[in-house]
């Protein structure tokens, strides 16, 4: 039920009375429908599943978390705490 | 009946209209408008003393001691041009390529045409003058063909049927069933270039992208491999079902298995983006321009050397080696440092909402 | 990609499993309850990388599968039907039904289309006015508002020619049916990430209180998961029953409020059968009175099909993660992905098929861990 990718907003416009956008996925594009995102804006990114963006992805959360990550790993690595491979 | 503007005043006699546009029943009847058809749009391109002459069948030297390797292909695609690529050089290079898989110099190539009532003769002109800048690349001639017309709706434009003959020189053992363990394992580039090409021009999906199809003539490259290596013991094309699915044939037929390591796989960051999206794997997509090798160890560095200095070689990569057991059966070792079994393509790929 | 090869990164990740593994103290049972996670953790052999302490077993999550079997057959009928374009997302067509296919059908001359997105086949119905189009709308809650979507804008363009055939489910009544079975052995539940960002997770606390098992809202690449099984691992050690969220980059407690507004003015919940396991109460969704006009079972007279399961098919209790694929009698011999007898082995993402394509078996029998 899960399938969705994460896409950036390149461009949007109005089709059929519906809210759209051009969604860049790394190289690859797709019109995707906005109507649940509305406040989504160029160069943002969203989840994307069957051509309409259910989420908008916070991306200060994201490297926020991510950093995180880095962090505890860098620490294990300077500890010399064997990682399971 | 004259070529040339009939002047129709006074006439009292309807004229058959010369159908100079489109492909028409009567162009596949065997008459004076498929002599024609024949004369014009195929020997005038693919110009070469055994099409000439005129006969139904091509009179071709043997050479002695020499082994021949025969392969033939249907070619339906749609739509008829993609980017990167054709229908017609399609049908050229996927002959080309399976004769040459056996380590054959591919010389001749017969065609055959079911047209479709109502294809527009430029295109099919568009298509056999792709076919022969193919084989022209691939330094091999056509020289016997077949046409035939089907009612509208029959043959989605026009189908091609390719039969293709090569030599191999005695003493060559190049086979699927010749892998060896402890053999290297050679992909001549990317994966799913053609795949995502072709669906992306099919336009069903609703995406645009700007891959290209990697179809392509691979016969020089191999000849250079073969001059780096008399140790080459599989060469073959990923085709329909792509690279998954060729490594399990031939895994099957050495009765050998094959570890792959997934973080060595070449993929366009926009063909795994759209893999990614519809939810397919690079693995099972097709590709229609790209070899994969596998050589005894020791030869390795050469023939990577060799690939790597021809024409669609230069991204040539190790992407596994051979190995004793599981007999028959393809692993990958994940980026992450797990190990999965990389199955055959079961049926048609969808894409999957899950 | 970005936003997918960060959390692809092994080394993250491995550090992730590491702090797993000074977690862990005693064996723990989690159940994922998404086909996209069945599938991730297979194909990147995430549970080949923890501690043997944790079992992932796999739940219901997989729309394809628990399609039921009446309604692949009334889809089966609508779409052999001459008038008829017949839309579906591309996993549906193998889907078996009782002995035939969409496939079979499309071999037999019906028009059978895959869409990627159901705006796609409302596109189709404009330009076919002669024709029907009925769109097959399955799914769990993520895929709910774009299959809405599609029923209003029909509405707006003054569609006659579209109808749906509608089989949704939700996840709340499954875990809830899950959870009170008496042979229930999940001490741990990962929330399906993308139903999440559609609903948010407000669903899950009465939840949780009700069977005092914890629930971490988890995402779909290989740190996601794993950051997932460890938030819900350092719960159950530390003996807390609550709701964490593991994907917050993409999912808030509310979730998406225009997507669950626009729901519930199509949708209304409704009883459900789920394939291979049974009537689950008010697990699904369907329409609403006012949307007959795009009801594809009351446009199209699909009288109650005989339908029989394949009686070998134990699909039902690995749905609910009793029974593994392969204890199945059938699993690898007379059902395989060429030739399925139920829906866990069509879908990929169907945990048969997912075992029986990454070979998950023959591995733990047949090679030494690499």
């Amino acid at each position: 039920m899960c399938l969705a990718v994460p896409g950036k907003i390149v461009e949007i416009y109005e089709l059929g009375g519906l809210k759209m956008a051009r969604v860049d996925f790394g190289g690859i594009f797709r019109e995707t429908c906005l109507e649940y995102v509305p406040e989504a804006q160029v160069g943002e990114y969203c989840v994307i599943h069957v051509g309409f963006a259910i989420s908008l992805l916070d991306e200060k959360d994201a490297m926020e978390s991510l950093e995180l990550l880095r962090q505890i790993s860098d620490l294990e690595e300077e500890l010399g705490t064997e990682v399971a491979s | 009946m004259s070529e040339e503007t009939v002047n129709i005043e006074g006439a009292v006699c309807a004229l058959p209209l010369p159908h100079v546009e489109q492909i028409v029943m009567g162009h596949g009847a065997g008459g004076r408008m498929s002599h024609q058809l024949i004369q014009k749009a195929f020997v005038s391109a693919f110009q070469n003393p055994a099409l000439q002459a005129g006969d139904d069948a091509a009179m071709l030297q043997p050479v002695p001691g020499m082994q021949l390797s025969i392969s033939t292909d249907s070619h339906v695609v749609t739509p008829l041009f993609f980017p990167g690529g054709d229908i017609g050089r399609l049908a050229v290079c996927g002959t080309v390529n399976d004769v040459a898989m056996l380590g054959a110099k591919p010389l001749y190539l017969t065609a055959g045409f079911i047209l479709e009532e109502g294809l527009e003769m430029s295109t099919l002109q568009r298509i056999i003058t792709s076919m022969q800048m193919a084989a022209q690349e691939a330094n091999v001639q056509i020289v016997a063909g077949d046409t035939k017309v089907v009612q509208k709706g029959k043959a989605d434009g026009l189908y091609i049927t390719t039969a293709g003959v090569g030599l191999i020189p005695t003493g060559t053992n190049i086979s699927g069933a010749q892998a060896k363990p402890d053999d290297v394992i050679i992909l001549s580039g990317s994966i799913g270039d053609h795949g995502i090409a072709v669906l992306g021009a099919r336009g069903e999906l609703g995406f645009q992208s700007t891959i290209q199809s990697d179809v392509a003539p691979l016969n020089h490259l191999i000849e250079a491999m073969l001059d780096a290596s008399k140790n080459i013991h599989v060469l073959r094309d990923p085709t329909r079902g792509g690279l998954a699915t060729t490594l399990n044939e031939i895994a099957t037929q050495s009765n050998v298995g094959i570890m792959l390591d997934e973080r060595t796989l070449p993929v366009h960051p926009e063909v795994s983006a759209a893999c990614e999206m519809l939810g397919f794997d690079p693995l099972y997509i097709a590709n229609e321009g790209k070899l994969v090798a596998m050589v005894a160890r020791e030869d390795t560095e050469s023939v990577l050397r060799a690939m790597r200095a021809t024409r669609y070689g230069e991204d040539a990569v190790i992407i596994g080696e051979v190995t004793a057991e599981p007999r028959g059966r393809v692993l990958l070792k994940t980026s992450l440092g797990s190990t999965r079994v990389v199955d055959m393509l079961a049926g048609e790929m969808l894409p999957r909402i899950c | 990609m970005k936003y997918v090869n960060e959390y692809r990164d092994a080394e993250l990740v491995h550090g992730v499993i590491a702090e797993i593994r000074r977690t862990v103290t005693r064996p723990w049972t989690l159940m994922e309850i998404c086909g996209g996670q069945t599938h991730a953790i297979v194909r990147h052999g995430i549970d080949q990388l923890l501690p043997p302490e944790i079992e992932l077993v796999h739940g219901p999550g997989c729309p394809v599968c628990v399609t039921p079997l009446e309604l692949i057959d009334k889809a089966l009928a609508i779409a052999a039907s001459p008038s008829v374009i017949f839309c579906s997302y591309g996993d549906m067509l193998r889907v078996p039904g009782s002995g035939r296919d969409l496939f079979s059908i499309k071999a037999q001359g019906g028009d059978v289309r895959v869409v990627y997105s159901p705006l796609d086949a409302v596109k189709l119905a404009q330009q076919n006015p002669d024709k029907q189009v009925v769109f097959f709308a399955i799914g769990f809650e993520t895929t709910a508002p774009p299959n809405v979507m599609s029923i209003l804008q029909a509405q707006r363009l003054g569609l006659t020619d579209y109808s749906v055939l509608i089989s949704h489910v939700r996840v709340p009544p499954a875990i809830k049916a899950i959870l009170s079975s008496p042979q229930n052995r999940v001490q741990g539940f990962l929330l399906a990430g993308h139903v999440s960002a559609v609903m948010g997770y407000w669903e899950y606390p009465p939840l949780v209180d009700e069977f005092k098992i914890p629930m971490v809202v988890t995402g779909f690449e290989p740190l996601d998961i794993v950051q997932g099984i460890l938030k819900t691992v350092q719960l159950l050690e530390a003996g807390k029953v609550e709701v964490a969220n593991a994907y917050s980059r993409a999912v808030s407690f509310e979730g998406n409020q225009p997507a669950q507004k626009t729901i519930k003015q199509v949708f209304q919940e409704c009883d459900r059968k789920w394939r291979g396991i049974g009537m689950i109460p008010m697990s699904g969704w369907g329409l609403r009175p006012e949307f007959d006009a795009f009801n594809a079972e009351k446009r199209f007279n699909v009288e109650a099909i005989q339908s029989e399961e394949s009686p070998l098919c134990i699909a039902g209790q690995i749905l609910q993660g009793m029974k593994k694929p392969h204890h199945c009698p059938a699993f690898g011999k007379s059902c395989t992905p060429e030739n399925p007898l139920g829906a866990t082995m069509v879908s990929s993402e169907g945990a048969c098929a997912a075992y029986y394509r990454y070979g998950r078996i023959e591995l733990n029998q047949q090679v030494e861990q690499v």
